[in-house]
Protein backbone atom coordinates (compact mmCIF):
# COMPACT_ATOMS: atom_id res chain seq x y z
CA UNK A 1 0.00 0.00 0.00
CA UNK A 2 1.99 2.89 -1.27
CA UNK A 3 0.62 6.53 -0.60
CA UNK A 4 0.90 9.31 -2.84
CA UNK A 5 2.84 11.94 -1.86
CA UNK A 6 0.18 14.21 -1.23
CA UNK A 7 -1.58 11.74 1.34
CA UNK A 8 1.39 11.83 3.53
CA UNK A 9 1.44 15.55 3.21
CA UNK A 10 -2.15 15.92 4.13
CA UNK A 11 -2.09 13.41 6.59
CA UNK A 12 1.16 14.97 8.41
CA UNK A 13 -0.58 18.52 8.39
CA UNK A 14 -3.53 17.40 9.63
CA UNK A 15 -1.95 15.94 12.78
CA UNK A 16 -0.19 18.96 13.10
CA UNK A 17 -2.98 20.92 14.06
CA UNK A 18 -4.20 17.95 16.43
CA UNK A 19 -1.07 17.90 18.54
CA UNK A 20 -2.34 20.00 21.33
CA UNK A 21 0.32 19.73 24.41
CA UNK A 22 3.52 18.19 21.59
CA UNK A 23 4.77 15.31 20.71
CA UNK A 24 4.15 12.84 23.63
CA UNK A 25 0.52 13.81 23.58
CA UNK A 26 -0.14 13.17 19.54
CA UNK A 27 1.77 9.35 19.95
CA UNK A 28 -1.66 7.75 20.29
CA UNK A 29 -3.17 9.95 18.00
CA UNK A 30 -0.66 9.14 15.18
CA UNK A 31 -0.58 5.26 15.78
CA UNK A 32 -4.31 5.48 15.48
CA UNK A 33 -3.95 6.44 11.67
CA UNK A 34 -0.77 5.50 10.41
CA UNK A 35 -0.85 1.92 11.77
CA UNK A 36 -4.60 1.37 12.45
CA UNK A 37 -6.99 3.84 9.75
CA UNK A 38 -4.20 3.95 6.56
CA UNK A 39 -1.67 0.74 7.57
CA UNK A 40 1.04 2.56 6.26
CA UNK A 41 3.35 0.83 9.09
CA UNK A 42 3.08 -2.24 11.63
CA UNK A 43 2.85 -2.08 14.93
CA UNK A 44 6.23 -3.16 15.98
CA UNK A 45 8.30 -0.85 13.09
CA UNK A 46 5.82 2.32 14.85
CA UNK A 47 7.24 1.37 18.46
CA UNK A 48 10.61 1.27 17.45
CA UNK A 49 10.81 4.15 15.24
CA UNK A 50 8.78 6.07 18.21
CA UNK A 51 11.40 4.69 20.82
CA UNK A 52 14.26 5.99 18.62
CA UNK A 53 13.37 9.68 17.91
CA UNK A 54 12.72 9.69 21.99
CA UNK A 55 16.47 8.82 22.14
CA UNK A 56 17.08 11.66 19.98
CA UNK A 57 17.50 15.41 21.44
CA UNK A 58 15.79 17.71 20.34
CA UNK A 59 11.23 17.87 19.81
CA UNK A 60 9.69 15.01 20.03
CA UNK A 61 7.92 15.67 17.19
CA UNK A 62 10.61 14.75 14.89
CA UNK A 63 9.43 10.95 15.38
CA UNK A 64 6.46 12.44 12.51
CA UNK A 65 10.04 12.77 9.94
CA UNK A 66 11.45 9.05 11.35
CA UNK A 67 7.31 7.49 10.16
CA UNK A 68 7.62 9.69 7.28
CA UNK A 69 10.77 8.19 6.11
CA UNK A 70 9.59 4.38 6.79
CA UNK A 71 6.67 5.13 4.94
CA UNK A 72 8.15 7.08 1.82
CA UNK A 73 11.65 7.18 2.03
CA UNK A 74 13.71 10.85 1.59
CA UNK A 75 10.83 12.51 -0.12
CA UNK A 76 8.40 10.82 2.91
CA UNK A 77 10.66 12.32 5.56
CA UNK A 78 10.29 16.29 3.48
CA UNK A 79 6.70 15.83 3.06
CA UNK A 80 6.02 14.59 6.75
CA UNK A 81 8.69 16.98 7.82
CA UNK A 82 7.07 20.09 6.24
CA UNK A 83 3.25 19.01 7.12
CA UNK A 84 3.65 18.56 10.81
CA UNK A 85 5.82 21.39 10.91
CA UNK A 86 3.27 24.40 8.71
CA UNK A 87 0.35 24.57 9.78
CA UNK A 88 1.28 24.78 13.63
CA UNK A 89 4.02 27.00 13.23
CA UNK A 90 1.19 29.25 10.92
CA UNK A 91 -0.73 29.38 13.65
CA UNK A 92 1.67 30.29 16.19
CA UNK A 93 2.80 33.35 13.85
CA UNK A 94 -0.56 34.93 13.85
CA UNK A 95 -1.24 34.30 17.83
CA UNK A 96 2.06 36.37 18.61
CA UNK A 97 0.74 39.03 15.88
CA UNK A 98 -2.52 39.64 17.84
CA UNK A 99 -0.40 39.47 21.33
CA UNK A 100 1.58 42.36 19.57
CA UNK A 101 -1.42 44.45 18.52
CA UNK A 102 -2.89 43.92 21.97
CA UNK A 103 0.16 45.06 23.62
CA UNK A 104 -1.49 47.28 26.25
CA UNK A 105 -4.56 45.90 27.38
CA UNK A 106 -4.95 45.74 31.00
CA UNK A 107 -6.07 42.28 30.57
CA UNK A 108 -3.27 40.47 28.62
CA UNK A 109 -0.57 39.86 31.08
CA UNK A 110 -2.92 38.74 33.83
CA UNK A 111 -4.48 36.64 30.95
CA UNK A 112 -1.27 35.42 30.03
CA UNK A 113 0.06 34.83 33.65
CA UNK A 114 -3.14 33.20 34.10
CA UNK A 115 -1.22 30.30 31.91
CA UNK A 116 1.50 30.03 33.95
CA UNK A 117 -0.17 26.81 36.40
CA UNK A 118 -0.88 25.48 33.02
CA UNK A 119 2.68 25.13 31.59
CA UNK A 120 3.86 24.04 35.01
CA UNK A 121 1.52 21.32 35.49
CA UNK A 122 2.02 19.97 32.12
CA UNK A 123 5.75 19.94 32.42
CA UNK A 124 5.47 18.24 35.87
CA UNK A 125 3.20 15.97 34.56
CA UNK A 126 5.33 15.28 31.33
CA UNK A 127 7.75 14.05 33.84
CA UNK A 128 5.91 11.63 35.73
CA UNK A 129 4.97 9.69 32.15
CA UNK A 130 8.25 10.02 30.75
CA UNK A 131 9.89 8.38 34.33
CA UNK A 132 6.78 5.56 34.12
CA UNK A 133 7.77 4.97 30.62
CA UNK A 134 11.35 4.63 31.63
CA UNK A 135 11.41 2.73 34.00
CA UNK A 136 12.79 -0.14 32.52
CA UNK A 137 15.19 -1.35 35.40
CA UNK A 138 14.78 -1.07 39.12
CA UNK A 139 17.21 1.47 39.93
CA UNK A 140 15.29 3.86 36.82
CA UNK A 141 12.99 5.70 39.22
CA UNK A 142 15.91 6.94 41.58
CA UNK A 143 17.87 8.28 38.42
CA UNK A 144 14.77 10.20 37.60
CA UNK A 145 14.37 11.50 40.99
CA UNK A 146 17.73 11.96 41.08
CA UNK A 147 18.25 13.54 37.90
CA UNK A 148 14.85 15.98 39.06
CA UNK A 149 16.67 17.01 42.46
CA UNK A 150 19.94 17.78 40.43
CA UNK A 151 18.24 20.13 37.90
CA UNK A 152 15.89 21.49 40.52
CA UNK A 153 18.75 22.63 43.07
CA UNK A 154 21.80 23.07 41.18
CA UNK A 155 22.52 25.40 38.10
CA UNK A 156 24.58 23.46 36.19
CA UNK A 157 24.69 21.81 32.62
CA UNK A 158 21.56 19.08 32.60
CA UNK A 159 23.77 17.41 30.53
CA UNK A 160 25.58 15.88 34.10
CA UNK A 161 22.60 14.69 34.62
CA UNK A 162 22.09 12.92 31.88
CA UNK A 163 25.53 11.24 31.24
CA UNK A 164 24.88 10.34 35.39
CA UNK A 165 21.87 8.04 34.27
CA UNK A 166 23.95 6.97 31.12
CA UNK A 167 26.45 5.37 32.96
CA UNK A 168 24.31 3.95 35.93
CA UNK A 169 22.51 2.07 33.66
CA UNK A 170 25.75 0.44 32.06
CA UNK A 171 27.02 -0.05 35.62
CA UNK A 172 23.50 -1.87 35.97
CA UNK A 173 23.62 -3.59 32.76
CA UNK A 174 27.43 -4.82 33.70
CA UNK A 175 26.52 -6.41 37.36
CA UNK A 176 23.63 -7.64 36.73
CA UNK B 1 14.58 44.64 37.07
CA UNK B 2 16.75 45.81 34.08
CA UNK B 3 15.27 44.77 30.63
CA UNK B 4 16.30 41.79 29.29
CA UNK B 5 18.93 41.76 26.15
CA UNK B 6 17.27 41.53 22.96
CA UNK B 7 19.07 38.89 20.94
CA UNK B 8 20.03 39.55 16.87
CA UNK B 9 18.93 37.12 14.42
CA UNK B 10 22.24 35.50 14.71
CA UNK B 11 22.48 35.05 18.25
CA UNK B 12 18.70 33.73 18.13
CA UNK B 13 20.07 31.15 15.44
CA UNK B 14 23.12 29.90 17.83
CA UNK B 15 20.68 30.08 21.09
CA UNK B 16 17.88 27.92 19.47
CA UNK B 17 21.00 25.48 17.63
CA UNK B 18 22.06 24.76 21.47
CA UNK B 19 19.00 24.03 22.87
CA UNK B 20 17.45 21.53 19.56
CA UNK B 21 21.18 19.76 20.19
CA UNK B 22 21.56 19.31 23.60
CA UNK B 23 17.97 18.88 23.93
CA UNK B 24 17.36 15.18 24.90
CA UNK B 25 13.70 13.88 26.40
CA UNK B 26 12.17 17.21 25.06
CA UNK B 27 13.12 20.93 24.84
CA UNK B 28 11.19 22.22 27.76
CA UNK B 29 14.16 22.19 30.43
CA UNK B 30 16.75 23.28 28.12
CA UNK B 31 15.45 25.66 26.66
CA UNK B 32 14.67 27.26 30.28
CA UNK B 33 18.39 26.90 31.44
CA UNK B 34 19.54 28.69 27.91
CA UNK B 35 16.84 31.86 27.50
CA UNK B 36 17.01 32.96 31.73
CA UNK B 37 19.47 31.13 33.01
CA UNK B 38 23.06 31.23 30.78
CA UNK B 39 22.09 34.05 28.12
CA UNK B 40 19.62 35.62 30.23
CA UNK B 41 17.13 37.05 27.09
CA UNK B 42 14.03 36.27 29.05
CA UNK B 43 13.01 36.70 32.88
CA UNK B 44 11.35 33.77 34.34
CA UNK B 45 8.34 35.11 34.56
CA UNK B 46 8.24 35.96 30.65
CA UNK B 47 9.40 32.60 30.39
CA UNK B 48 6.74 30.52 31.91
CA UNK B 49 4.38 32.77 30.64
CA UNK B 50 5.11 32.33 26.79
CA UNK B 51 5.36 29.00 26.99
CA UNK B 52 1.82 28.41 28.38
CA UNK B 53 0.62 30.46 25.35
CA UNK B 54 3.25 27.61 23.05
CA UNK B 55 1.69 25.00 25.39
CA UNK B 56 -1.38 25.32 24.58
CA UNK B 57 -1.70 25.74 20.92
CA UNK B 58 -1.03 22.52 19.00
CA UNK B 59 2.73 21.82 17.60
CA UNK B 60 5.51 21.14 19.35
CA UNK B 61 6.33 23.53 22.04
CA UNK B 62 9.39 24.82 22.05
CA UNK B 63 8.70 24.85 18.15
CA UNK B 64 5.72 27.34 18.38
CA UNK B 65 7.78 29.49 21.48
CA UNK B 66 10.74 29.62 18.80
CA UNK B 67 7.92 31.32 16.56
CA UNK B 68 6.14 33.98 18.77
CA UNK B 69 9.66 34.92 20.57
CA UNK B 70 11.74 35.12 17.13
CA UNK B 71 8.52 37.04 15.78
CA UNK B 72 8.81 39.49 19.21
CA UNK B 73 12.30 39.70 18.48
CA UNK B 74 12.74 40.98 15.03
CA UNK B 75 9.49 39.79 12.79
CA UNK B 76 9.59 37.23 10.32
CA UNK B 77 13.37 37.06 10.11
CA UNK B 78 13.48 36.27 13.77
CA UNK B 79 11.18 33.66 13.85
CA UNK B 80 13.04 31.88 11.06
CA UNK B 81 16.09 31.97 12.11
CA UNK B 82 15.15 30.85 15.96
CA UNK B 83 12.75 27.71 14.34
CA UNK B 84 15.73 27.11 11.80
CA UNK B 85 18.52 26.98 14.26
CA UNK B 86 15.80 24.88 16.46
CA UNK B 87 15.37 21.99 14.11
CA UNK B 88 18.67 21.79 11.78
CA UNK B 89 20.84 19.32 14.35
CA UNK B 90 17.70 17.57 15.79
CA UNK B 91 16.57 16.37 12.37
CA UNK B 92 20.03 15.44 11.26
CA UNK B 93 20.79 13.46 14.30
CA UNK B 94 17.58 11.69 14.41
CA UNK B 95 18.37 10.79 10.31
CA UNK B 96 21.24 9.50 11.68
CA UNK B 97 19.66 7.15 14.53
CA UNK B 98 17.97 5.80 11.81
CA UNK B 99 20.71 5.20 9.59
CA UNK B 100 22.26 3.34 12.17
CA UNK B 101 19.54 1.52 13.74
CA UNK B 102 18.53 0.04 10.66
CA UNK B 103 22.29 -1.08 9.91
CA UNK B 104 23.46 -2.11 13.78
CA UNK B 105 20.30 -3.24 15.51
CA UNK B 106 20.29 -3.44 19.24
CA UNK B 107 24.10 -3.60 20.62
CA UNK B 108 22.75 -4.23 24.39
CA UNK B 109 25.50 -1.93 25.61
CA UNK B 110 24.44 0.74 23.86
CA UNK B 111 20.36 0.22 24.90
CA UNK B 112 21.66 0.08 28.78
CA UNK B 113 23.08 3.95 28.33
CA UNK B 114 19.94 4.41 26.43
CA UNK B 115 17.68 3.94 29.13
CA UNK B 116 19.75 5.08 31.94
CA UNK B 117 19.66 8.44 29.74
CA UNK B 118 15.97 8.30 29.26
CA UNK B 119 15.25 7.40 32.81
CA UNK B 120 17.28 11.04 33.84
CA UNK B 121 15.53 12.77 30.84
CA UNK B 122 12.37 11.85 32.73
CA UNK B 123 13.73 13.60 35.59
CA UNK B 124 14.72 17.16 33.81
CA UNK B 125 11.15 18.00 33.24
CA UNK B 126 10.50 17.17 36.45
CA UNK B 127 13.51 19.94 37.70
CA UNK B 128 12.46 22.11 35.93
CA UNK B 129 8.99 22.40 36.50
CA UNK B 130 9.90 22.06 40.41
CA UNK B 131 12.61 24.83 40.02
CA UNK B 132 10.55 27.42 37.72
CA UNK B 133 7.22 26.86 40.43
CA UNK B 134 9.63 27.74 43.74
CA UNK B 135 11.31 30.85 41.89
CA UNK B 136 7.52 31.92 40.56
CA UNK B 137 5.99 31.99 44.44
CA UNK B 138 2.76 31.68 42.31
CA UNK B 139 -0.31 32.74 44.65
CA UNK B 140 -2.26 29.77 46.58
CA UNK B 141 -4.99 29.31 43.98
CA UNK B 142 -2.55 28.63 41.54
CA UNK B 143 -0.03 26.22 43.01
CA UNK B 144 -3.55 24.26 43.76
CA UNK B 145 -3.98 24.63 39.99
CA UNK B 146 -0.51 23.24 39.10
CA UNK B 147 -0.92 20.55 41.58
CA UNK B 148 -4.59 19.45 40.03
CA UNK B 149 -2.77 19.35 36.45
CA UNK B 150 0.03 17.45 36.97
CA UNK B 151 -1.95 14.88 39.18
CA UNK B 152 -5.01 14.57 35.93
CA UNK B 153 -2.51 14.36 33.23
CA UNK B 154 0.04 12.05 35.05
CA UNK B 155 -1.96 10.40 37.04
CA UNK B 156 -5.82 9.88 35.15
CA UNK B 157 -4.26 10.33 31.78
CA UNK B 158 -7.00 12.61 31.17
CA UNK B 159 -6.54 13.66 27.54
CA UNK B 160 -4.20 17.12 27.13
CA UNK B 161 -6.77 18.87 24.91
CA UNK B 162 -9.58 18.34 27.74
CA UNK B 163 -6.95 19.97 30.33
CA UNK B 164 -6.26 22.93 28.55
CA UNK B 165 -9.74 23.73 27.20
CA UNK B 166 -11.27 23.40 30.69
CA UNK B 167 -8.76 24.38 32.77
CA UNK B 168 -7.29 26.82 30.99
CA UNK B 169 -10.06 29.36 30.71
CA UNK B 170 -10.64 28.90 34.52
CA UNK B 171 -6.80 29.12 35.40
CA UNK B 172 -7.26 32.28 33.12
CA UNK B 173 -10.11 33.64 34.95
CA UNK B 174 -8.62 32.90 38.43
CA UNK B 175 -5.91 35.63 37.30
CA UNK B 176 -7.94 38.03 35.73
CA UNK B 177 -10.37 38.04 39.06
CA UNK B 178 -7.46 38.66 40.96
CA UNK B 179 -5.44 41.41 38.80
CA UNK B 180 -9.11 43.21 38.99
CA UNK B 181 -8.93 43.05 42.71
CA UNK B 182 -5.36 44.27 42.97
Amino acid sequence: MSPTPLDILLTFSMLSLLAVGGANALSPEMHRILVESRGWLDDATFSQLYALAQAAPGPNILSASVMGMAIGGWGGMALATIGILTPAACLAWTVAGWLESLKGAWWIRPAQAGLVPVALGLMGASGFILGEAAAFFFLAPFITAGSALFIWRSDRSPLYALLGGGLLGLGVFALG
Amino acid sequence: MNEPHVPSCGELFLGFLQIGGLAFGGAVAYARQVLVDSRGWMTERDYAELLGLAQVLPGPNIGNFAVMYGRRCHGLKGSISAVGGFFLLPLFIVLALVLAWQEFGQNPWIDAFMKGVAAAAAGMALGAALKSGFRLKPPPEQIVAILVITALAAWWRVPLGWIILILGPVCVGMALYRARRT
